[in-house]
């Protein structure tokens, strides 16, 4: 964070500071939880990263976040329909988990408000480094979420779908999963809501040996929202991570992934679709360790920008010494439909093992002529010719997904958008 | 049909002419063959007519049933029944060829006032017009001339053609890169598709196409004009005595 000492702080950076004394008593946890939250935000109020910080360098925090809501929210919110059929729904309405709690066999979930009253260990509020604003953020206002444990060898069947839902106002949810050795599991996370939210999201994840999970997030905010989504995962041995993350929603976006592949041929693999319209600041930022031998990953974002939109990908790479026999390939291919419309774009490999194969590689294009004039020569109007392109480029990256029904209701979802921004 | 005439035309970023007045008519049920040495602007011709914007007209009309298609862009040209078998036909990742058949026969059907096709029909159509091309329903399902041969590319055109029933077909070079076995289907599907109110604008550097599909007139296009004209006879003598002695008689 800024280490410039006691900057005046902004509008934005007053109204977190102001509603966290407004509002701490209010906040679960034990002692420890309130010292941790209290270090957060001392963190807020040596000011908001700016471009100078080289993690934000394309998402300067300090001037892109203007203000910041009250926590009170408008109409309460309701669930919304699966992504999945026969998922399971944990809920966050307006940040407060859902009391009930189905039963899931081989699964234990707990809410994290009852965690951090009880100053349980299993939930570690500690942002991670001096940069990490959102970590600051969600620690010094969590109050609810799920920490859910699979089983040992369990095969969950249904999908879990995790809903992080608001009306507007302030919400910051934090959701953990422990998946044990050998288990397997689809989970979905959503997050979506209505007005200018402002919202921020933190998942862990940790694979034990040999688990294969399936990580599906959704982000559809209002397009007046601002979302902090953090997602860091761990993989054991042999471990098998899939995360696919689609944004197409909120004014300013971050989502971050942090993963480290910790144990021998553990596998990790990421997709990203970003549809940004308007004068929406998407901003996706990976940063991978791959910190054991035989470790696999590729990844592959794509971005469709239009209008005023400025969309960022940071991809960070890093090879530790013991981690030979590495093999990472990461590539991000960004379409520009209009002359206002930016992509930042920043892939960091950082090798220290000596017999790796590592590659990376990003395109930034326009609509190709020839296809669109092979398509109109052939009776199709160039307003259909031209969503029919967009949408093959990002069809690539979702039928890759082997689920049918997740893949027809993904390409829905993305409909929805073409029809907002056509 | 077709009334070319005095046409000029032009690459439009570099402004090089490449059709210097032109003219050319094709009638109702014509099978023209359009014949010249390489650079003479065959193909030119071919995208101009399709309305490709990397051409600008600067002199001439274009008129298609007596009236000008300059102002129309490729998908109303297409609409209207303009079809152009391309040369080169392009390979586009992430649409499935049945896909695109589907919208592309749909969008000429709704831009005509018709009701759009249900899928059964479609599939039906599209099924007999491929077993008849001998192209298999696996060979749908890939992406549009995605890693299609190039025998594949030139029927996949010559499928769309069937099913998009144009009225004025411009086939151009249909014969580079056929065998005669794949030669000979092309040419049946074009041959099939003959009749009185549908013309075929076929372009080609050598004779062999035009023995599987037999012109009536057949024009020699040198340096962007049309500078003989005359029956399939000239196809012959062209075979025989190449284009030197036709491009010393014009000069």
């Amino acid at each position: 964070m800024n280490v410039h000492a006691n900057p005046t702080l902004t509008t934005a950076e007053k109204a977190l500071v102001d509603t966290f004394a407004e509002r701490f008593s209010t906040f679960p946890g034990d002692p420890n939880v309130a010292h941790s939250r209290d270090n957060a935000i001392e963190q807020i109020k040596a000011g908001l990263p700016t471009r100078r910080v080289e993690s934000w360098h394309y998402t300067d925090l300090r001037r892109l976040l203007t203000q910041v809501p009250s926590f009170e929210a408008g109409a309460a919110p309701q669930k919304l329909s699966t992504v999945l059929s026969g998922s399971t729904v944990l809920a966050v309405l307006d940040g407060v988990a859902d009391t009930a709690r189905p039963a899931l066999d081989g699964v234990t979930v707990d809410r994290l408000a009852d965690l951090l009253q009880a100053g349980d260990a299993r939930v570690n509020l500690a942002p991670d480094a001096a940069d990490d604003a959102i970590g600051a953020i969600n620690s010094a206002f969590v109050a609810d979420g799920y920490v859910l444990s699979v089983a040992e060898g369990a095969t969950v069947s249904n999908p879990i779908e995790l809903q992080n839902i608001q009306a507007g106002g302030q919400v910051h949810a934090r959701f953990s999963l422990k998946a044990g050795a050998r288990s397997s599991a689809t989970i979905v996370e959503r997050q979506s809501g209505d007005g200018a939210a402002f919202v921020s999201s933190v998942s862990t994840l940790e694979l034990g040996e040999g688990a294969d999970i399936l990580w599906v997030i959704v982000q559809d905010q209002a397009e007046t929202a601002t979302h902090f989504g953090q997602f860091k995962a761990k993989l054991a041995k042999d471990a098998k991570l899939s995360l696919f993350v689609m944004n197409v929603g909120g004014k300013l976006v971050r989502q971050e992934i942090f993963v480290d592949v910790e144990g021998d041929h553990a596998d990790f693999r990421l997709r990203g679709i970003n549809l940004l319209g308007g004068e929406t600041h998407c901003d996706v930022t990976m940063n991978l360790g791959h910190l054991a031998p035989h470790t696999t990953s590729t990844e592959l974002v794509r971005n469709v920008v239009t209008d005023r939109a400025h969309a960022v990908f940071q991809g960070q790479i890093r090879v530790a010494r013991p981690a030979q026999k590495t093999d990472a390939k990461m590539a991000c291919n960004t379409l520009l439909l209009s002359d206002e419309a930016e992509i930042s774009t920043k892939p960091e490999l950082e090798i220290f093992a000596d017999d790796v194969a590592c590659g990376h590689g990003a395109t930034v294009t326009e609509i190709h002529p020839d296809h669109l004039f092979y398509l109109m020569a052939r009776g199709v109007e160039e307003k259909i010719a031209r969503s029919l392109l967009i949408k093959a480029f990002l069809a690539e990256v979702v039928e890759e997904l082997e689920n049918e029904e997740l893949v027809a209701r993904l390409e829905e979802m993305l409909d929805d958008w073409f029809v907002r921004h056509a | 049909m077709l009334e070319i005439k005095n046409l000029h035309a032009r690459i439009a970023e570099d402004g090089t002419e490449i059709i210097r007045g032109l003219n050319l008519t094709v009638q109702a049920g014509e099978v023209a063959a359009i014949m010249g040495p390489n650079g003479s602007g065959k193909s030119t011709l071919s995208y101009i007519l399709a309305g490709r914007p990397d051409y600008e007209v600067t002199e001439g009309d274009i008129l298609y049933n007596g009236e000008s298609i300059l102002e129309m862009d490729p998908a109303e040209r297409a609409a209207s029944g303009v079809f152009l078998a391309f040369q080169y036909p392009m390979e586009i990742p992430g649409v499935a060829t049945m896909e695109f058949l589907k919208v592309a026969m749909n969008s000429q059907r709704k831009a005509r006032g018709e009701e759009e096709l249900k899928i059964p029909e479609l599939l039906k159509r599209v099924k007999e017009a491929a077993g008849a091309l001998n192209i298999n329903m696996d060979m749908l399902k890939r992406p549009l001339n995605v890693g299609f041969s190039g025998g594949e590319k030139k029927r996949a055109e010559i499928l769309q053609m069937k099913l998009l029933q144009p009225k004025l077909c411009v086939l151009d070079e249909t014969d580079s890169g056929l065998d005669i076995d794949a030669l000979k289907i092309v040419s049946d599907g074009v041959n099939a598709l003959r009749s009185p109110d549908r013309a075929f604008l076929v372009i080609t550097h050598y004779q062999r196409l035009l023995d599987h599909i037999v012109p009536d007139t057949v024009h020699v296009l040198y340096r962007g004009q049309i500078i003989k004209s005359g029956d399939k006879s000239l196809a012959m003598e062209l075979e025989q005595n190449g284009y030197a002695g036709i491009i010393d008689e014009a000069a």
